[in-house]
């Protein structure tokens, strides 16, 4: 409990500034529906006729009149985008910034195990995604609330639930590879979230590349599918947190044996 | 019971040479000083002793627990000062302290604000602003405030004012005489002089020489420079001479008051008697 507490007073700064630029994006883009709406019927024609950029974000299979076709693509773009960056930037950097920041060996010659070590920090990450994604959701059916929108409920809490999950597979993988760097982790992280959206798009985009989803997590967070089958996708989402999985033994195995030099 | 025991003790980095075949036995409440210069391997050792790097060879075994299997129990019995003291940023000094004992399940606050007083160390203060001499007394509060067995010092007086180094030594011999292992590691000969009993050499991982400080001490030779003209011939005890316009400097390790009848023969404008460095006392082991 002593490391969870440290490590969520550490990243209080940078929970705080990444929670409220989402939800403060969130926030803009429903307030943003109701003037957007009317003007939708000719919007619609023109983002369903823009060719693979069309199909990208699959506003082919959505109606930018209704709030759930709106807040799959706008809202959902930066629920997935941010919370993917806040998910990978926290995890990657969670073990590897003990020795990037040179106090590993202050850390390590308390008589607490590596194995401890790992789950204290790890459940920080979890917490803090936790805590981020119950905020974006108050925030955003507060919002929609306020512009007096109906709630979708289900789409809404599917969407999520979704994007909650896969923050939790690339902090689970970011994670892993924290274990394994020293120093000059974010770059990683950041990498690794942005290469899974630009996977998702390039699926989207050309059917040869379909496969993709079953790398990316963005695949099960599709709004267009979630609205259309009214679930989410077992199959992909069973495996995203799969690979999730795999990042987090990668951690505790090569951090329970890791020399720490600096 | 020992509280240090190696045996063969060793690290590799791949093919990097870490330490190799350490063998060390220092006994509970001693003193015991651990030199030799940068690179030689002494933080490899303490560090492996203290379970953050894993030995590539031999065993070891501190305070009686194995340093691989027993890590948490050697970690709670043990006190380290690091090198060069780090801390999480954004953290007052007092929330180092109070997150360090709280990672022992400990309640330090008596022993730390007494640490602190004679220390003079502000504990409102962010550890960020903190001189590399402050941070080093933050290290030394978290490393005695739990009251150790033992206490393994990275190069403790680096950063530190004399005075401190006084102050710092005084609660060091009072916590040795309470009980308290204390192992020094330094390359600073006068401080291993001073303040231990016995003492180990380490050079290219290898330990040359451990014994008490007192027999080391009757090896140990001076470098000893003379500006102007002096005659050494009938001086016994004199090695490695370097001349250079109008100044004279050798390793001497004969008595002393043949030194000063020699030097007051000649005609001297000044004088220095000081410690060799350490490799002029490696050179004098294998010459031995």
């Amino acid at each position: 409990m002593t490391l969870i507490k440290h490590e969520l007073r550490q990243g209080k700064l940078s929970f705080l500034i990444w929670t409220a630029s989402i939800g403060a994006l969130l926030a803009i883009c429903i307030f943003l529906f109701p003037e957007m709406k009317g003007q939708m019927e000719g919007v619609n024609d023109i983002f369903a006729s823009m060719g693979s950029f069309t199909e990208a974000f699959g506003m082919d299979r959505l109606n930018f009149g209704t709030l759930i076709g709106f807040y799959a693509v706008e809202c959902g773009n930066v629920l997935g985008l941010g919370g993917a960056f806040f998910a990978s930037l926290c995890a990657v950097g969670m073990l590897s910034k003990e020795e990037k920041d040179r106090t590993a060996e202050f850390l390590l010659t308390h008589p607490v195990s590596r194995r401890r070590i790992v789950t204290g920090k790890l459940s920080a990450v979890f917490v803090q995604i936790v805590a981020m994604n119950a905020i974006l959701y108050a925030i955003s059916m507060g919002s929609i609330m306020a512009v007096g929108e109906e709630i979708p409920w289900k789409e809404l809490n599917l969407f999520h639930l979704a994007y909650f999950l896969l923050q939790l597979e690339l902090a689970g993988i970011c994670f892993g590879v924290s274990a394994f760097m020293r120093k000059g982790s974010a770059g990683a992280g950041l990498g690794i979230a942005a290469m899974m959206y630009f996977l998702n798009l390039v699926a989207n985009i050309t059917e040869a590349a379909e496969f993709l989803k079953y790398i990316t997590p963005f695949g099960y967070c599709e709004g267009a599918e979630i609205v259309a089958n009214g679930r989410l996708d077992g199959g992909l989402l069973a495996l995203g947190l799969a690979f999730g999985a795999v990042g987090i033994v990668a951690a505790y195995l090569q951090y329970c044996r890791k020399d720490i030099t600096v | 019971m020992e509280a240090i025991r190696t045996e063969n003790l060793s690290k590799y980095y791949g093919k990097a040479r870490g330490i190799e075949q350490i063998s060390l036995s220092v006994a509970e409440g001693e003193f015991f000083g651990f030199i030799g210069p940068n690179g030689a391997g002494k933080s490899t050792t303490i560090r492996t002793l203290l379970g953050l790097i894993c030995p590539t060879g031999g065993q070891a075994a501190v305070l009686g627990f194995d340093i691989v299997k027993e890590k948490e129990q050697i970690l709670a019995r043990t006190g380290y000062l690091p090198s060069e003291a780090m801390f999480h940023p954004g953290m007052r000094v007092r929330d180092v302290l109070k997150f360090s004992a709280d990672l022992r399940k400990k309640d330090c606050r008596e022993a730390a604000d007494g640490l602190c007083e004679r220390l003079q160390l502000d504990t409102r203060r962010k550890v960020d602003e903190l001189s590399f001499g402050n941070r080093k007394k933050v290290a030394i509060v978290c490393a005695l405030q739990h009251e150790p067995q033992l206490l393994i010092l990275d190069e403790p007086t680096s950063g530190l004012d004399p005075l401190m180094q006084k102050a710092f030594f005084e609660i060091l011999r009072e916590r040795n005489g309470k009980g308290t292992t204390v192992f020094l590691s330094s390359h600073i000969l006068s401080e291993i002089q001073r303040n231990c009993s016995r003492a180990a050499i380490i050079r290219a991982g290898r330990i040359i020489v451990c014994d008490s400080v007192d027999a080391l001490s009757q090896t140990n030779a001076r470098r000893v420079t003379v500006h102007g003209s002096v005659s050494l011939e009938g001086l016994s005890g004199v090695r490695d001479i370097r001349e250079a316009d109008g100044t004279v400097s050798f390793l001497y390790n004969g008595a002393m008051n043949a030194l000063l009848r020699t030097l007051a023969a000649g005609e001297v404008t000044d004088l220095s008697v000081s410690e060799p460095d350490l490799e002029e006392i490696f050179l004098h082991f294998y010459e031995k």
